[in-house]
């Protein structure tokens, strides 16, 4: 458990990944490509989920406004997508904007010493003045460089291209690959920086943050650390959504969206990065197969799972899952024990 | 002179509006420390009150003054029995119970009412001349309600038996426990009461914004920036917090327009937490109500 | 005596202490000095401002005025973070651990603060064998009674290798056994480190006790070996009489 050994850790992790990466292989061979165009809009948001579930599962840091570094990756990238005639620099520049932003609130903010709950709500009203900033943005004055803001329209994404050649755009299957790979890198990612001093520290003060203070760590550089790491993988997650859309709206930063972040990770399991990863495909489908038929309006719907799962799964599901297997397992391994140590006696 | 009193007046407006849009999230925050996410939808289901009474035929004033408040107030009471009570102390999970609520709330209204605008009222009052300017005469009044509400709040805190076991118990709840105040009776009332102070400015305004499902988000982010920045004493916090936060959004909405404005309110509150993280009230004014 | 602790370096020093709460002087202008390898008990009864006086020293209140001084650096308004910084391990009253975590993780947080990886692993395991914490290495702390959740805050403190240990209340709910095993290892971190030790078990003090702080209404009544106190008529007054 000292961090002996980070791949001994990792297991779990690298097997989730693999079999990600045999998905991502196999998917564009037997599934259409309505399906997989959908998929990616669906990837996009699980690396949204996977970098809420960093900041709060294991950060602790009550984040409701994890939609607002999505979206000003998704636009950062855009706009600089347009000005720059390419997407290369175009991705960096999104995740820088998104972290710089971050790291500019958290400042205020976790030096403020702030509590988590007023963090949440700051957080949130962050992204709805966003949104109503964004949407007034439609006249022909607001313009950065030569892309037209365009308000409540949004724009259009230019799509991403091969590294350093503008001219050979990538095709939606494989933008499916880029996405996945993406959300496998993000999530190995994580899974390492969890096991890292920086991440155990960061957990450290999840459960405690005086603790971690009178232990010597400076707390506030360690919150702003992992808030601005997590915005910046929302800005991927960011980046490969307005690609797989097509366009970015100030739609984004609504609070339906900011909610449905929250839904993921609750839904998910804080304190695990596959739950929330694994809810958001989970959710992506019950919400479209909802779309479709008009009498379950999907805030009720998302209503109602959120009260739900607050009021009775306040873990979510897979940490109550990986429960319930431990708590089978333990009397076996105990009896296995008494066992052996009679033997030994013996 | 004539535009020194009417930009005064469109001041005083934006301050009014934004201390009647926050004190009901203010006496549910300041009492029991629940922030309700679903502030918004509260506000929401006040106007909706008043367009349906209307319809129906219902005086404006009525609809209004009375049925607004009264009908949110009643919705807050049963919210409190079916979802609050269960989850006090957990102040994490009590916010994303009121998100869920929230969304719920939405979608219930959607549902039943369709996504788009309700008929629409035209403000009750005519206009006021002032010299070469006009202001609206419900701007007025409604700059008039929320000194009357702050009154009638103060009074209902500081002299009626209720007010005296509320604030006792909001201090120490063991403490009013054993003096034998039903603990949960008072934390019933008190979010019934903020309840229906959020309904009657949700009624109140509804002539000026028109009701949708999802209106409450526009109000939501000022609410609680207000309050927030206020601080927890409910009248003294959610006063400063206006006066401070409304005043900045007004000036700077007068000179650059109204979405700088908004930002401007925004940056002033972050940097104000960096400098008071409990708010003005938790540093200034600390014995206030 | 007093000529040869003068020699030693002194690493507390308090001057002019005091932290107001409203119209109260919980602590009022105390005057205190700790010196090198030294073990000092603060006692006094409930209110004397003992706790307020430890937790100015370890950076959670920061005084109204005054100063404290350790090691040299003025710690006044540092944060807890800066003071446990400078190799000073604390333990609060109320059990702080990281309750989520388990005994292992725990004290290895502890033990990486100061070390590389492969030494931090090492400590981590001697901390627990020191601390005889092997059988519930693995647990989760959180599930721990609260006797072995104060070990494992002693672990922590311990791990970090201080030179100078501020210690509020170590033996508050612990059995007698336990209790005379903090004991034991109070006065085996006093031969490398210095210790403030807030106490109310009399016991407990004697076991450990070379000087003892009176505290008396924010301010101190007198300081003397535990011995001069009981036998003091002033300090029976204040504290020992509240007691019997």
């Amino acid at each position: 458990m000292n961090g002996n050994n980070t791949l001994r850790q990792m297991r779990p992790v690298l097997v989730f990944a693999f079999i990600g990466v045999v998905f991502m292989f196999v998917a564009p061979y037997v599934l259409q490509l309505f399906t997989i165009i959908n998929l990616t809009t669906a990837i996009a948001l699980a690396v949204l989920a996977l970098s809420l579930a960093l900041v709060w599962g294991y950060g602790g840091i009550l984040c409701f406004g994890q939609v607002a570094f999505f979206g000003l990756g998704a636009y950062a990238y855009t706009i600089a997508a347009i000005n720059f005639g390419g997407s290369t620099w175009a991705i960096l520049v999104a995740i820088m904007v998104a972290s710089a932003f971050a790291a500019l609130l958290g400042y205020f903010v976790f030096f403020g010493r702030v509590s988590d709950v007023y963090l949440g709500v700051i957080t949130l009203t962050v992204t709805l003045i966003f949104f109503s900033l964004i949407r007034r943005t439609s006249g022909p004055e607001y313009k950065i460089g030569n892309a037209l803001m365009g308000g409540f329209n949004g724009i259009t994404s230019p799509p991403l291209n091969l590294p350093w050649d503008t001219s050979s755009f990538l095709f939606p299957e494989h933008v499916f690959y880029v996405a996945m790979a993406a959300l496998i890198l993000c999530y190995v990612f994580c899974g390492w920086l969890v096991t890292t001093h920086f991440g155990r520290v960061c957990v450290g003060i999840r459960e405690n943050e005086l603790r971690a203070e009178l232990l010597g760590y400076d707390s506030r550089l360690y919150k702003l650390g992992i808030f601005t790491v997590s915005a910046g993988i929302a800005a991927i997650g960011g980046v490969l959504f307005c690609n797989g859309v097509g366009r970015i709206t100030p739609d984004v930063f609504n609070l339906y969206n900011a909610a449905l972040t929250i839904i993921w990770v609750i839904v998910g399991g804080r304190g695990t990065l596959i739950g929330p990863i694994a809810a958001t495909f989970g959710l992506f489908y019950l919400t479209s197969a909802l779309g479709g038929q008009s009498v379950l309006n999907n805030n009720l719907v998302l209503g109602v799972i959120l009260i739900f799962f607050v009021l009775l799964v306040p873990k979510g599901v897979a940490p109550t899952l990986t429960d319930w297997f431990t708590k089978r397992r333990k009397p076996r391994r105990a009896n296995r024990r008494r066992r052996r140590s009679q033997v030994n006696k013996a | 002179m004539d535009l020194v009193v009417a930009v005064l007046f469109q001041l005083v407006y934006g301050i009014a509006n934004l201390a009647l849009i926050s004190l009901g999230l203010a006496i549910i925050f300041g009492m029991m420390r629940v922030i309700n996410l679903a502030h918004g939808e509260f506000l929401m289901l006040g106007g909706y009150t008043v367009v349906v009474a209307t319809n129906a035929g219902v005086n404006i004033w009525i609809a209004m003054l009375i049925l607004a408040p009264l009908v949110v107030g009643i919705i807050g009471v049963i919210v409190e029995r079916l979802l609050i009570r269960w989850l006090y102390g957990r102040m994490v999970d009590t916010l994303l119970a009121t998100w869920g609520l929230s969304l719920l709330l939405i979608g219930l209204v959607t549902s039943i009412f369709g996504a788009s605008t309700a008929t629409t009222i035209s403000p009750p009052l005519g206009i006021i001349r002032l010299g070469d300017y006009s202001a609206s005469g419900y701007e007025l009044f409604l700059i008039g309600v929320t000194i009357v509400l702050f009154i009638a709040v103060f009074a209902t805190l500081k002299m009626t038996k209720l007010g005296l076991v509320a604030r006792g118990t909001m201090q120490n709840p063991e403490m009013s426990s054993a003096l034998g105040v039903s603990t949960t009776q008072v934390y019933m009332v008190t979010f019934g009461l903020g309840a229906a102070v959020t309904g009657l400015a949700g009624g109140l305004l509804a002539p000026v914004t028109g009701v949708l499902p999802t209106i409450g988000a526009t109000y939501i982010a000022k609410a609680f920036i207000t309050v927030i920045s206020g601080g927890a004493s409910i009248l003294a916090g959610t006063a400063a917090g206006s006066i401070l936060l409304g005043g900045i959004n007004g000036i700077f909405a007068f000179i650059t327009g109204p979405t700088i404005g908004e930002v401007a309110l925004l940056v002033a509150a972050i940097i104000l937490l960096r400098l008071m993280p409990r708010g003005i009230t938790g540093r200034f004014f600390r014995k206030s109500l | 005596m007093s000529s040869a602790r003068d020699r030693r370096e002194v690493i507390v020093e308090t001057r002019n202490l005091s932290m107001h709460f409203g119209g109260v002087r919980a602590v009022d202008q105390v005057d205190f000095t700790l010196f090198d390898k030294e073990l000092r008990c603060l006692i006094g009864p409930n209110g004397a401002g003992k706790s307020t006086f430890f937790k100015c020293l370890t950076g959670q209140l920061s005084p109204t005025f005054g100063e404290v001084i350790i090691r040299g650096d003025d710690t006044t308004r540092a944060e807890t973070h800066e003071i446990a910084g400078l190799g000073v391990g604390i333990k609060t009253q109320v059990p702080n651990v990281f309750d989520g975590l388990t005994v292992d993780e725990n004290i290895w947080l502890s033990a990486r603060r100061w070390h590389k990886a492969k030494r931090a692993r090492t400590l981590t395991a001697e901390t627990i064998e020191r601390l005889k914490l092997g059988d519930i290495r693995r647990e989760v702390v959180g599930r721990l009674a609260h006797g072995q959740r104060q070990w494992v805050e002693l672990g922590m403190v311990v791990a970090a290798e201080p030179w100078l240990v501020l210690l509020d209340e170590p033996a508050a709910g612990m059995t007698h056994e336990e209790t005379a095993r903090t004991a034991e290892l109070i006065k085996e971190i006093n031969t490398e480190a210095a210790l403030i030790v807030v106490e109310h078990d009399m016991q407990f003090i004697r076991m450990i006790s070379q000087q003892v702080t009176v505290f008396h209404e924010g301010q101190i009544l007198m300081e003397d070996t535990m011995e001069a106190i009981s036998n003091d008529k002033r300090a029976r007054e204040v504290y020992l009489g509240h007691r019997a």
